[in-house]
This record gives C-alpha cells, structure tokens and sequence, in this order.
C-alpha cells in the first residue's frame, strides 16, 4: 500500500465525505470525521519521511503516464504543506463536536462534517496534484465547501460574508482558469512538470505573459493579498468559530503554495520574475498589507476580526520573503506557514471556547476573563506573544529568518519596516490583555452575570496542543526549518 | 491576423460583458448572471480552440482523418459542472439573505450592517 | 432569461464547433437547470431591480483594463482552426490516434474523460455532491406533517386548472426517463454520458414535481432516499478506484479490473458513468426540491400557517 499513499491522502477523506451523509446521529458523524482526518495526518507524515528520505515521488493516475494522465507530484513542498494541512484539520476537529453544539443547530451537524471533510479533501488535491487543470477543479471542491461552511454561521452578516467571498473566490478561479488555458495553447499540457520544459521556448510571446499576469491575479484574490483582501475579515469574523480557526490555519496557506508553485515550478524562477516585476510589486504589497491591515487590528472591537486583520498582516509578512526570491527568502515564508498555522490555529480556537462559554467574541464582553477563564486566556496571551515575535515562541522564529533574509539581501529599510510592522502587533495584543486581565469582570458588555466557568476540556486539550507546539517549535527549530530549506533548495535546483 | 483572431476577441468582448456585470452591479442577481455570462465566454474560448479546420467532432468514424481536439472538451464539460454548482450555492445564498435581510441590493445591505454595528 | 438565451447560443456555437457533447451538456445545464433556478430565485425574492443608478468609474476601468490586457494576448496566439497548434501536436495525438486500441470506446471524449482523465471527472463528481450538501445545508427546512395539509391545499386548487398539461407531462415523463436512460449508456458511441443522462433524469422528476406539488413528488422521490443516493455515486465511482488498486494497479488503472485490458476499460467506464449519472440526478434533485421547499416555508410563513 506504500506505493499508493500519494492518491490515499486525498481519498481518505474523499470517500469519507459521503460517508459522512449517512451518519445521522452528530456525534457519530464527528468521530467519523475525526478518523478520517487522522488517517489523512498519519498518511502525511509517512509521505514526507518518504519524501525526505528517497526524494520526488510521481504516482499516475489511471495507470496512464503523464502527460496523458493526471500525474500526482510529492515533492518536499508539497509533503510539507499535506503535513500542515492534515494536521491543523485534526487538531482543530477535537473541539469541533463541542463547539458546534451551541453554533449550529442540531440537524446541521452531519452536514458540517461532509463539508468540512470535503474542503479538507480540496485541499489536499489542490496540494498533492501534478496537473493544472486538476488544481483547479479542486480549488473549486475546497472553495464551495468553504462557502457554504462559512454561510452555517449564525449571525446574518455570514450569509453576506459568503456571498462576498464567493463572489470574489470564483472570479479569482476563473482568472486562473483563463490563466491555466492561456498556458495550455501555447504549449498543448496540462502537466505543471511538462508545463515547465515547455514554456521556456514560448516564454516570450505575449500569450504566456497574459497567462501569467491571470494566474498571479486570481491566486492572489485566493491569497488576501492587499488590496485584493476584502473577503476575508468578514468571511472570518462570522463563519462559526470552529470554521474559522480551520481556514485560519489552512486555507490561505494553500494560495501561498499555489502561487510559489507557479512561480518557482511552472513557470520557472527567472521568467517568473522578470516578465512582471514581481520582486517590488510584492515587497510593496506585503508591506502595505502589514501595515494597512495590523492598524486596522488595533481599531476592531470584535476580537475574530482583530485576529483576521492580524492574518492578513501576517500574509504580507510571507508574501515580502517570497519577494526577496532567494533561497533565504522562500525558507523564511515557508517556515511562516507553518509556524502561522501554529499560531492561529490556537488563537482562533481559544476564540472558539470563549464564544463557547460566553457567547460573544466583542473585546468590551471578555472583560476580567483571565481570572475566570485562565487557560483560555493564557493560551491567547501566549499566540499573541508569537504573533509579536518574542523569542522561545515560532514568530519569533520566523521573523528573526525573515529579517536575517532580507540583511542578507542588502535590504535594510524593509528589514525595519518588518520590525516596525511586530510594534503594531505589540499595540493590538496589548489591547486584549489589558481588558482581560486588568479590567474587572462586570459592567456594561456584559452578556450575563453569571459566573463563567473555564473552557471545556474539549477545547483545552487541542488549544493547548497547539501552544506547546508553538513553544516547542520556537526552541527546537531542526524540524522545520530542516524541511523548509530543503525545500526551498530544491524549488531553486528544479528552475534552474 | 485579423481573420485568425477576430474569433478570440468576440470571446474577450463577452468575457468582459460579464464581468463588468459582476463588478458593476448591486443585485445580487445580476451579479450571479454576470458570473456565468463571464464563465460561459471562458468556455467558449477554451472550446474555440479546439476546432481544427476541416475537422469534425471527435468521435471516431470510418473515412475521416482530421478530428477536433477532444481534450478541451474534456476540461469544459467538468468547468459547466462546477459553474451550476457555483450558481446553485450563490443562488441559495441570495434567497437566504432576502430573508435576512429583506434586500438583494448591495447598497441596502450594507446599509442595514453598518447600522447595526 | 438573457442567461438562458446565452446558454442556448453558446450551445449552438458549440455545435458549430465540433463539440458534441459539450454543446449537450450546456443545452441541458446553462440553459436548462441553471435558468430554471434563476427563474426560482427571483420569484423567491424580488421581481424587479431596486438598483441606484451611480457612475461605476472604477469598475469601467478594471474591465476596460482587463480586457486590453486579453486582447493583448491574443496577439500571440495560434490561429483559429490552424492545425498545427502546440494543442494538437502534442498530447491530444494519443488520445486519437491510440485509444481505439487502448479503450475501444469510439467517443474520444468519453475515452478521454473516463479513463486517461478520470481522476478530473472524479473531482466534477465531488463538486456536484459539495453543490448539493451545500444548498441542504443552506435551505433545507424541518417538514411538519400540518403543514402539509395546507401547502397540499395551495397546490391541488392550483393544478387543477391545468388538466391537460397534467395528462400530457404523465405521457411525457416515462420516455424522458427511457431517453435519460438511453444517454447514459449511449455515451460511449454518441454525445452523452453520465451527466447529460443524470440532468434529464432530474428534468423528468422535476417536471413531475412543478406539475403535481412537491409534496407528491417528496412521497415518490424522498429527502432521505436522494441524499443517500447522491452519496451512493460518489462513493460507486471510487470504489472503481478503490477496486484498481486492490487487484494490483495504481488507483482508477481500469486495465487491472478484468483479464481482458480493454474489457476492464469498457467496465470501468461504465461504472464510473453509473456513479456519475446517480450523483448528478439525486444532487439536481436536492437542489430543485430545496429551493421549492424553502419557497413554501416562505408562503406558508407569510399566510400566517407555520
């Protein structure tokens, strides 16, 4: 079976989706799910041992060889991202059963599960596969069941979010359609590897530029990337909390690798970054989208879109390591995936069991919560210490690769930028400690007067998973940053 | 030139029809209609350039040697799929709102949010 | 309307373009279900445009900007028809050339969508399931048996008016189902397949149900009973897969499902068109069924009833 692990890691949870249907009873659906998404993490680890040890893995579909057949490529980008994907989608499941219990209502449940199964299985696709044309309709799988997830939120501002968001979402899926067809009539396959020996010779026409432009355009809308950000607070901000804490973690991780699979794999490094100016329009972006979105962070009064700003600052943070295009530079972005996902995977669930035990995420309404609910709390000083960059924690981890990337460089005012850029975090996690742990519980904002009671172990148990991850993480960085650079190096080796 | 691409610009002409639609309109429907007014010219195009001159539909007969190309094909029959399945959910997710919050106008919407805020 | 009358040019353009089965596929899609549930949709909501009229400059200019950038990409491309195109000299060659002797199945479409493609076909088959649980998700209302009774009222008063479309469509709806039938396997020699088949399928049901009230067509055709099916293709068309990799290929290797290559071809094709069509049906059903029922918890709200 070891030979078919490439197609299992998408097929476990496909299969389990419909499954999943049949299960009427909510609690068995979630335990279902929960296996399902254990077995896609397991798989993943054993592919990227697999994946470091014997190096690229090629699995054709059908049994037909590429380009004729769907190919799917493991390389150690991908295996990296499978890992990151699978993992955060089990860890944030633990808590999923409880806290959907007071989010959506009761016949819904075995539904949310299909969907969350199915975005998990987009992707997943999106990540595994070799063919173009077999991203997109992934994409697809994992954008629908994105919108619909989003829509179950309770509030009516979800139903606008999702709208918004699936506005946006499909224009950007049929740019890079135009895109991946534009690609494909200059050079007659849909294979990302053969796309890659091909273009080169029709690198200049007019056609692959336009090719090109559409994809970084339409991955971009995916991506968040300022100005092109909009859906995303609102699409975060309202979608039940489990939801968010999942795509928080995944879902623009995956863009990220889309556009770096493109740019480095497909179209090749040195085409890539000079057919567009690339390199300035993206240092600039990020760093208006750090510093656009991280003040827009400090001035939000409902925490989920202080966090979802906050992400969209960090987005920007990746896209300026992209931009630096050295080997440096890309180890640094990948690093920041995952130690993102670390982050916000946290953050949004101790979000999760506020919402969970007081029924509002509005900053005024977590008032002296520290004191009730210390763990909680503690867990979210703790992402908001990452989030900022202090040292033993992944963030600092990140930006310390980041920063050293950009000196390396020569590229000293943006370095500081970066360092301005964690002063703002600074300012907008301040604002959270400061009412929940200097502020007395009482008062007006207050939902009720009960005593509140801490999170529920469902919860403390993923929530706490993930910070000590975050600290473990941020003082044994072998693992990561071993993974990242290897691949980093090989994307560099492979569009040479 | 003209004769060998006019066929592509009709297609950009649509293409950009619908979404002009999309971006510039405030009902929610129209936007929708926009979207797959923009979705079917893509396909059109992708379709386009599958003919081959003299060809004919690319089902095997006795006698012809020249087909169309049938790959293209392939790849729009799946992208119709997933432009109703796109439809279906925008559509649902507009009834929806109209029970909301009894507009499908962009501008009222936002309205009614900023309201409550 | 302008969207159905879209689906149907393009349709026919697709026609003109040697495209079979796609110019199908859009006649029953585009034109077909799509404008049906717009037309829902709209009676559902509002009838007329409630727009404020104000100058769109910026998105003038994102779609004047766009679209040069487009045309500006035409400039390079092969021309319309030539065959000498990168897209017909590499890749599509095999599939014509060889999948006679590879599949036996003489629509290349169909050779190349349900085996050297299937895996894409696969995720169109997801997509549509993740369509129908999303709109469950989104519109599905708890039934309660005494509104029932109400909305049975609403509907038998209305159908009886319309006596003659009623015998008619009862005439009708057999040989609709027959040709849903005949598509679905015909596929392999004609335009057709498994999601033609499916539409027309669901077209028949659902002209049933406009007819003679969801309600009678819910104790025909149950909630329960679509869903299950719905999920029943999926899971059919992976099985295959499933199947593939256990007697030794690579997953959706149809060569390996009898001793005979070509036969497993023709099986596994077969199949997977089988999962395809259970799928499109039931999830086009759902989704009909969905928006009508969610219109009358809407009417019967506004009479006062639920």
């Amino acid at each position: 079976m070891l030979e078919h692990l490439p197609i299992l890691q998408v097929i476990v949870p496909l299969m389990a989706a419909p499954l999943c249907l049949l299960f009427r009873h909510s609690r068995a659906a979630w335990l279902f799910a929960l296996i399902a998404s254990g077995t896609a993490l397991v798989i993943s680890i054993l592919l990227l041992q697999q994946v470091l040890a014997t190096g690229l893995i090629s699995y054709a579909l059908g049994g037909w060889q590429a380009p004729w057949g769907i190919e799917y490529r493991i390389d150690t980008l991908n295996a990296f991202l499978l890992l990151i994907i699978s993992s955060l989608s089990t860890v944030v499941l633990l808590a999923a059963d409880t806290s959907i219990s007071k989010e959506i209502p009761k016949e819904k449940h075995s539904l949310f599960y299909v969907l969350y199964l199915l975005s998990l299985t987009g992707m997943l696709g999106i990540v595994a596969t070799g063919d173009a044309f077999n991203v997109f309709v992934f994409l697809e799988i994992s954008s629908l069941s994105a919108y619909a997830l989003i829509a179950l939120g309770s509030d009516r501002r979800a139903l606008w979010a999702s709208y918004q968001y699936l506005i946006m979402g499909t224009i950007g899926a049929t740019f890079i359609l135009i895109g991946i067809g534009l690609m494909y009539q200059m050079t007659g396959t849909l294979n990302m590897h053969d796309l890659s020996n091909r273009l080169p010779e029709v690198a200049q026409t007019r056609t692959v530029f336009t090719a090109f432009a559409f994809v970084i355009v339409g991955v971009c809308l995916k991506l968040a990337l300022f100005p092109l950000h909009l859906w995303l607070p609102n699409a975060y901000a309202y979608a039940p909390s489990i939801v968010t804490a999942f795509f928080a973690a995944t879902a623009t991780k995956v863009a990220i690798y889309l556009l770096i699979r493109f740019t480095y794999s497909v179209f090749g490094f040195s085409f890539s970054f000079t057919a567009l100016p690339l390199q300035l329009l993206f240092v600039v972006l990020g760093v208006l989208g750090i510093f656009v979105a991280s003040s827009a962070a400090i001035y939000q009064s409902n925490v989920k879109h202080l966090f979802a700003y906050s992400s969209i600052a960090q987005i920007g943070y990746m896209i300026v390591g992209f931009s630096i295009s050295t080997v440096a530079g890309l180890t640094a972005t990948l690093l920041h995936l995952f130690n993102h996902a670390l982050m916000k995977g946290a953050l949004f669930l101790a979000l999760a069991a506020v919402m969970h035990r007081i029924g509002s995420v509005q900053l005024s309404a977590l008032k002296g919560l520290g004191r009730e609910m210390p763990l909680t709390m503690a867990a979210i000083v703790a992402g908001g210490l990452s989030l900022i960059g202090v040292p033993l924690t992944v963030g600092f981890v990140s930006k310390w690769y980041l920063v050293l990337a950009l000196l390396e460089n020569g590229w000293w005012p943006v370095a500081m930028l970066i360092l301005l850029g964690s002063l703002l975090a600074i300012v907008y996690v301040w604002r959270i400690v400061e009412v929940a742990y200097f502020q007395p519980r009482g008062g007006p904002g207050e939902l009720s007067k009960d005593p509140v009671r801490e999170a529920p172990l469902a919860f403390l148990v993923p929530i706490w998973l993930l910070v000590i991850a975050n600290v473990y993480f941020g003082i044994d960085t072998r693992l990561s940053v071993e993974v990242a650079q290897t691949a980093s190096e090989s994307l560099f080796g492979l569009s040479q | 030139m003209f004769l060998g691409l006019y066929n592509y610009w009709i297609v950009v002409v649509l293409m950009m029809i619908g979404f002009y639609i999309v971006i510039a309109h405030g009902n929610l429907i129209k936007k929708l209609v926009g979207l797959t007014i923009f979705q079917t010219s893509v396909f059109i195009f992708y379709i386009s350039m599958a003919k081959v001159n003299g060809g004919t539909a690319p089902i095997v007969g006795d006698g012809i040697e020249i087909y169309s190309n049938p790959l293209p094909h392939v790849l729009i029959l799946t992208a119709i799929v997933v432009g109703i399945a796109t439809t279906a959910l925008g559509l649902a997710l507009t009834v929806r709102i109209k029970e909301a919050y009894g507009s499908i106008e962009e501008e009222e919407i936002q309205k009614k949010d900023n309201s409550t805020c | 309307m302008l969207s159905g009358i879209y689906g149907l040019l393009s349709a026919s353009f697709f026609v003109a373009m040697d495209a079979v089965d796609v110019a199908f596929t859009e006649a029953s899609v585009g034109a077909g279900i799509s404008t049906l549930l717009m037309f829902l949709a709209i009676t559902m909501t509002e009838r007329r445009d409630h727009s404020v009229r104000h100058k769109p400059w910026l998105a003038l200019i994102v779609v004047v900007v766009t679209g040069a950038l487009l045309i500006y990409g035409t400039l390079d491309m092969p021309y319309f028809g030539s065959a000498d195109a990168p897209i017909h000299v590499h890749v599509a060659p095999r599939y014509i050339n060889d999948s006679m002797q590879e599949i036996g199945v003489i629509n290349l479409v169909t050779s190349v969508l349900g085996s050297y493609r299937a895996f894409d076909t696969f995720g169109e088959v997801v997509v549509i399931f993740t369509a129908g649980v999303g709109v469950l998700a989104l519109l599905s209302v708890s039934r309660r048996p005494e509104n029932d009774a109400k909305i049975d009222a609403l509907n038998v008063s209305m159908h009886e008016q319309h006596l003659i479309l009623r015998i008619v469509i009862k005439i009708l709806i057999p040989f609709i189902l027959l040709f849903a039938l005949y598509v679905q396997f015909h596929g392999d020699y004609g335009p057709g397949g498994g999601f033609q088949a499916g539409v027309i399928f669901a077209a028949a049901v659902i002209l049933y149900s406009m007819l003679f009230g969801l309600s009678t067509a819910r104790r025909v055709i149950n909630q329960p009973f679509t869903q299950f099916i719905a999920a029943l293709g999926v899971l059919l068309y992976g099985s295959v897969g499933v199947v593939s990799l256990l007697n030794g290929g690579n997953f959706f290797d149809y060569n390996v499902l009898s001793d005979d290559p070509v036969a497993g071809q023709h099986l596994g094709i077969l199949l997977i068109e089988a999962g395809v069509g259970l799928t499109v049906a039931s999830v086009m059903i759902i989704i009909f069924f969905n928006f009508q029922g969610r219109k009358e918890y809407g009417q019967g709200q506004a009479k006062g009833d639920v």
